[in-house]
């Protein structure tokens, strides 16, 4: 809380800017400062009072710190707090000043009081001051030792607050090693957690650079540490045992025996009131179980009870937190929740965040047993004061409609909502009748009958309009006034300002066309030369595709847009089950409630001690796809079958979806969503013509146009060096176990170029480029600014392999890279040659 | 671990802040109030406890009006900071007495000694009042309780009959009675949260009970003490099905889902014979929490009826009945009811209040609430599927819908002369009470 910069708070009026007041403090403080008046120490505290509700409001009162320190000489405690807290907010931006301070904190780190001594050291600690830090070290090694456990929590803190500041002094005066003794061996809780806590801080961040550092970060989940912990369990206060309980879930048991005992001893801890000890704990339970099916499955029925219970008592934010992990738990096992669905209704008085969740859950929890109460439920929250609940919960029931064999009454239940003549009851009904309609053909009759009778008129929202207009001309034989209602729209073509809706209207009329011919002609005329004319590119194009198709055979033009139709069977999920695998192992943390892993929100230095298993999750994305080789495609491949076939899940869930690592560009999401609509035939057509659309179709184009060869790659990358074998293959599983079990040979960090920054907007792109270079991508992900890849490269004389991590920040157009190789004395070159070769990136 | 906190008032200046670790920028305070005064994602108005903003995580939660927020850049369990700042709140409370904008601003530099040792670094140290109390050296300055508006559910025992101390839930752990010496006294609160959806027919659909053991201590010395509650109590659902058959209420026992407990408690013969022990920390805390879903009598039975009065008209007519013991007085009593937009006798259009006085009921009564609605359009007697449902909130002091019962509290003391008083309140609250119609 130093101060804030002077610019943002004189700018506000209502703030006093403090500089009268402060340099009046100054002098009042100087008085006191040698006085030894009686009650001096009285006038001291108001106004040290004065100071600190300055500083906390952003008033910059840095310019009294001298005249604190002078009259901070005083045995009065409180006035020793106060100084001392002033003291940590402006010693880092006054540093010479800072240095005054050291004198009487050094003093006071020698005092009888062991609190003085504590609060001294924290204080002395706390000024993160890079060229103070040799007057650290002496009262951190006293305070280490001290004969009271209040000191020696406070010097562990020290400890990783002097790391903080100056890594290589804290690791040279064998800091780390110490509080390792300490741990194991204090009397005193605290202190023995604060080391551990320290430990886990300084070991994860040193492992990168020492593999002592990552051997003793191994060492902390070991069996006999992790029993040393386990066995003092009850000595913690609760705050300690969520640290303990998250190192446990780290923890790998040699066998069912030990797992067993482990969640015996832990079992009672799920009846703890605070619920992160809970939710540690269930942690550890379900990490523990993950490979004994039944087991873990009766591991959910066993804390389904505490987090209901969780999630009644405390507070909205408490029981948010909590139900967004029973939320991710449901969505894993929705059958074991399926009894408790009522547990999931929603209340008058809820937020709407915890009402989303609900719905959610309800959603998945429906069966054949329960869906006709959850139903029912639903469509009273339909006519909730809440319209986005409302949507939500239509939009649910539609959800529902989609999983289960029997729709009947679910139907019904939809085409009621059209009949309630609210707008967005309407619009979201439409939606769903659409959806209903591609997946259940055979309802057709019955839902034709209602969509018939809305008006065009009243539809406003574009998705619900686009989805009108696709029945339209889907269904233009079943609808008799369909080209009519069609060529209105077209009419009015100008006014339509939504380009889904526009790309709709081309589809449809195209459709009706081929049912139709006499009636729609003159519609379909002035749609393709509105379309032609339209400045949207994507319209223009699809207008112009069709154009063409019918100049060139009109048959032709029909099997492609009308082929007969297959319905479809199930819509795709939004999150690819690799994230979701993610989420789950980041059980406990914000992922949860996010819906999103770590590496999409946090740098990496944030996400927290022992992350490590981190490299080898995101490698399990290429991994589970490569049965076959082509490794670099597979996560594309993924990222389409997401794409094409859940466009419309998509816009559902719009911010869940684009939470995923591998969002398209945003400009041709549009396209694919719309292609789905249509056939499958369209659909492969559609992919040719939309760029970028998975790069497997762009390479099809790149080979027809004769862009970029793929087999012949651009300028041989410097051969006399190094050469590289550019049809190098490896599987994911042995990539995973050379990585785990080779030494880092390199590490290197260096600027991207600004065009290469530009071009990486996905990472496809780059991977692409890398190819080019007989560097071939395994596995990639993250999404802008933060990407994430795992390259692979051979020899190419001997199958001698280099593996690389590569994480490339393009805001601040940083790469950072890690190169394990088995013929560690080429590894330079082969850095070389990468960083060649990505400099070239986006130049071509 | 968190990287900074920081309590902020409703206009969204700072009473406390308190940066921890320095990775945070310093104007976070700033753009995190203007992040959750404007909100406005996923289609809600209100921002989530939690959130990110620029590789932020902005953590709050609400007490009294004020936000109490946390951020940090690293992935931590949400739980675990959300039930700190709600836990800095209750010590702050201990500490203060009373909890809100002006007592916070007259002690901060007390609050601010609070902070400097429930939290180092960024890592929780300790939230016991308790411990606590050896490292905090300013005297709080207790303002004035009288002039306060009642919070929190445990403060409707201040207005509440004389035969309680109206002080107590505001008197500060710390701070020494005016008289001289401080009064030995323990509350024991059960306080009740009840959830009741009825459907248009008046039939139960859910019913569900969130309850509280609270307890405050000032005792000195921390005797152990032993809490008795109804001996056939039963927990889980195993002993569930048994009692399913009964009928609703009358003489079974009271089973509930599923409860949790306070770490100072002890359970030792919690099994045999149903008692807790404990030995109180000072300050506020939940001995227990528990949760039922057993079929229990709602305390108010709610009839609605909308009769339409031509196309532009209707009346709607509420009956409320208090089905409990005369001997009890419900107050607090809100019934609402959201109405469709074009509803234009009411100035407030979308969600307006039949009724907003408040009442009190007395049990056994029965009042019927009518008003006469007129609309700007034509109903095309949708208005009842357009309206409610009818929701109710109330507090009914001196009741509870469970039957769960403090049976006795035994403070183990060997002194004859000393009696420490006791009070064992009751307090039942609606959660959610809504009847459709």
């Amino acid at each position: 809380m130093a101060p804030p910069a002077q610019s943002q708070r004189t700018q506000s009026p209502s703030q006093p800017s403090g500089k009268g007041e402060v340099s009046d403090l100054k002098t009042q403080l100087r008085q006191l400062a040698g006085s030894r008046a009686p009650g001096v120490d009285d006038s001291k505290r108001e106004l040290f009072k004065k100071v600190i509700s300055y500083m906390t409001i952003g008033i910059d009162v840095s310019s009294v710190f001298g005249e604190m320190v002078m009259c901070s000489v005083t045995p009065d405690i409180v006035l020793k707090k106060m100084c001392y807290l002033y003291v940590g907010n402006y010693a880092k931006v006054n540093p010479d000043l800072a240095l005054l301070t050291i004198n009487f904190l050094q003093r006071d780190c020698k005092d009888q009081d062991p609190m003085i001594r504590g609060l001294a050291l924290r204080s002395l600690c706390s000024l993160r001051v890079a060229n103070l830090v040799e007057y650290l070290v002496g009262p951190l090694g006293l305070g280490l030792k001290d004969s009271n456990s209040y000191v020696r929590t406070v010097a562990v803190f020290g400890v990783l607050k002097l790391y903080h500041i100056s890594a290589s002094t804290c690791i040279d005066e064998e800091f780390p090693l110490t509080l390792k003794h300490l741990m194991l061996n204090d009397p005193d809780a605290q202190v023995v957690a604060n080391c551990l806590t320290a430990l886990q801080e300084i070991w994860s961040a040193e492992a990168s650079n020492s593999e002592d550092a990552s051997r003793e970060r191994e060492a902390l989940i070991s069996k006999p540490v992790i029993y040393y912990f386990l066995n003092r369990m009850r000595v913690f206060s609760e705050w300690a045992q969520c640290i303990v309980l998250e190192l446990v879930s780290k923890y790998v048991p040699s066998d069912n025996n030990e797992i067993f005992d482990i969640m015996n001893l832990l079992e009672d801890r799920l009846q703890h009131a605070n619920g992160a000890v809970v939710l540690a704990t269930i942690k550890v339970f379900l990490h523990l179980t993950l490979s004994m099916n039944d087991v873990h499955q009766q591991v959910y029925e066993r804390i389904k009870a505490p987090l209901l219970t969780l999630v009644s008592s405390g507070s909205p934010e408490q029981s948010y937190a909590v139900l967004s992990h029973l939320h991710l738990l449901v969505m894993r096992a929705p059958f074991i929740f399926a009894s408790d669905y009522k547990h999931f209704y929603c209340q008058y008085n809820e937020p709407s965040y915890v009402k989303k969740l609900k719905l959610e859950m309800l959603t998945a929890v429906a069966n054949e047993s329960n869906t006709y109460e959850i139903v029912t439920e639903l469509c009273e929250y339909a006519a909730n004061v809440d319209i986005p609940i409302a949507r939500e919960s239509i939009r649910a029931v539609g959800k529902i409609a989609l999983q289960q064999y029997d729709v009947n009454a679910i139907v019904d239940r939809l085409l009621q909502f059209l009949e309630m003549e609210k707008d967005y009851v309407t619009a979201e009904a439409l939606v769903l009748v659409k959806d209903l309609l591609r997946k259940y053909p055979q309802w057709s009759q019955d839902c034709i009958a209602v969509v018939g009778s809305i008006s065009s008129n009243n539809v406003q929202e574009p998705k619900a309009k686009a989805a009108l207009i696709w029945m339209l001309g889907e269904y233009s034989q079943e609808m008799h006034d369909a080209p009519y209602i069609l060529e209105s729209l077209i009419e009015n073509w100008d006014e339509e300002h939504s380009a889904e809706v526009r790309l709709h209207l081309l589809t449809a009329v195209m459709k009706c066309f081929f049912k139709r011919a006499p009636e729609t002609q003159k519609a379909l005329g002035a749609a393709l030369s509105a379309g032609l004319a339209d400045f949207h590119q994507d319209v223009h194009d699809r207008a112009l595709f069709y154009y063409r198709l019918l100049q060139y055979n009109v048959s032709v033009a029909e099997s492609v847009v009308n082929p007969p139709k297959q319905a479809v069977s199930v819509f795709a999920d939004t999150q690819s089950s690799e994230i979701k695998d993610r989420i789950f192992d980041e059980f406990n943390t914000l992922s949860v409630v996010y819906q999103k892993p770590s590496y999409m929100f946090t740098d990496k230095e944030h996400r927290g001690p022992f992350e490590f298993s981190d490299e080898l999750g995101n490698l399990s994305i290429g991994a589970e796809a490569a049965e076959n080789v082509a490794p670099a495609l597979m996560v594309e491949a993924n990222d389409k079958d997401l794409l094409l076939s859940t466009s419309e899940e998509e816009e559902i869930k719009g911010p869940a979806y684009n939470g995923s690592a591998y969002s398209a560009p945003l400009y041709d999401a549009s396209s694919p969503s719309v292609s789905s609509l249509s056939t499958q035939s369209e659909l492969a057509i559609s992919n040719l013509i939309s760029p970028g659309n998975a790069s497997q179709s762009s390479f099809a184009i790149d080979d027809l146009l004769g862009l970029v060869p793929a087999s012949a790659p651009a300028p041989a990358p410097l051969p006399p060096q190094l050469k590289l074998n550019s049809k190098a293959a490896l599987d994911p599983g042995t990539f995973q176990q050379k990585w785990r079990q080779l030494s880092l040979a390199l590490s290197q960090d260096f600027t991207l170029s600004p065009q290469g920054v530009a071009a990486l907007t996905t990472p496809q792109t780059l991977l692409r480029h890398m190819q080019g270079h007989s560097i071939h991508c395994i596995a990639s992900g993250g999404q802008s600014p933060n990407f994430k890849f795992f390259f692979f490269a051979q020899k190419a004389e001997e199958s001698s392999n280099y593996l690389v991590e590569c994480i490339i920040n393009t805001s601040s157009a940083k790469a950072q890279i890690k190169i394990k190789a088995d013929d560690q004395t080429t590894s330079q070159a082969f850095s070389d040659l990468f960083q060649s070769a990505l400099s070239k990136f986006g130049l071509s | 671990m968190i990287s900074q906190f920081f309590v902020m008032s409703q206009r969204g200046d700072n009473i406390v802040f308190r940066d921890y670790r320095g990775d945070v920028q310093k104007g976070s305070a700033e753009i995190f109030f203007r992040k959750v005064k404007f909100w406005k994602e996923d289609g809600q108005e209100e921002a989530p406890p939690v959130f990110n903003a620029d590789g932020v995580n902005y953590f709050h939660v609400k007490v009294v009006g004020l936000l109490f927020v946390a951020t940090t850049r690293v992935n931590v369990s949400p739980s675990l900071v959300l039930e700190l700042l709600q836990r800095i709140a209750r010590v702050i409370k201990d500490y203060l007495g009373v909890l809100n904008e002006d007592s916070l601003r007259k002690n901060f530099v007390l609050v601010y000694e609070l902070l400097d040792e429930v939290i180092d670094f960024g890592y929780v140290q300790s939230t016991s009042t308790e411990v606590l109390k050896s490292y905090v050296f300013n005297e709080p300055i207790v303002i004035d309780a009288a002039r306060l508006q009642p919070l929190g559910p445990a403060s409707i025992f201040m207005q509440g009959t004389k035969r309680m101390p109206g002080t107590a839930v505001t008197k500060s752990v710390v701070a020494n009675e005016p008289g001289g010496r401080k009064r030995e006294e323990i509350f024991v609160d059960i306080i009740e949260k009840i959830s009741v959806t009825f459907s248009s027919s008046g039939y139960i659909l859910t019913s569900e009970i969130d309850g509280t053991i609270q307890m405050k201590s000032y005792l000195t010395g921390n005797p152990e003490i032993r809490i008795a509650l109804n001996e056939d109590l039963g927990i889980g659902k195993g002993g569930r099905s048994i009692y399913d058959y009964r009928s609703s209420t009358g003489s079974g026992a009271v089973v509930l889902d599923d409860c949790n407990f306070h770490e100072s408690v002890r359970l030792d013969s919690f099994d045999t014979d149903r008692t807790l022990s404990l030995i109180p920390p000072d300050g506020e805390f939940p001995v227990m929490n528990y949760r039922m879903t057993q079929e229990f009598k709602p305390p108010f039975r709610i009839n609605t009826l909308i009769e339409e009065a031509g196309p532009l008209k209707a009346e709607v007519i509420i009956k409320v009945s208090a089905e409990f013991s005369s001997s009890i007085t419900a107050n607090t009593i809100v019934v609402e009811m959201p109405l469709p937009k074009y509803t234009t006798s009411n100035i407030i259009k979308f969600l307006f209040t039949v009724s907003n006085i408040l009442y009190k009921i007395v049990g056994g009564s029965e009042h019927t609430l009518r008003a006469k609605l007129t609309f700007s359009q034509e109903t095309h007697g949708n208005i009842t599927k357009e309206s409610g449902p009818v929701n109710m909130t109330f507090t009914i002091p001196m009741y509870n819908a469970s039957r769960l019962q403090v049976k006795y509290l035994q403070i183990a003391k060997k002194s004859s002369t000393y009696n420490p008083y006791r009070w064992v309140r009751y307090v039942t609250q609606a959660n959610s009470y809504v009847a459709r119609i």
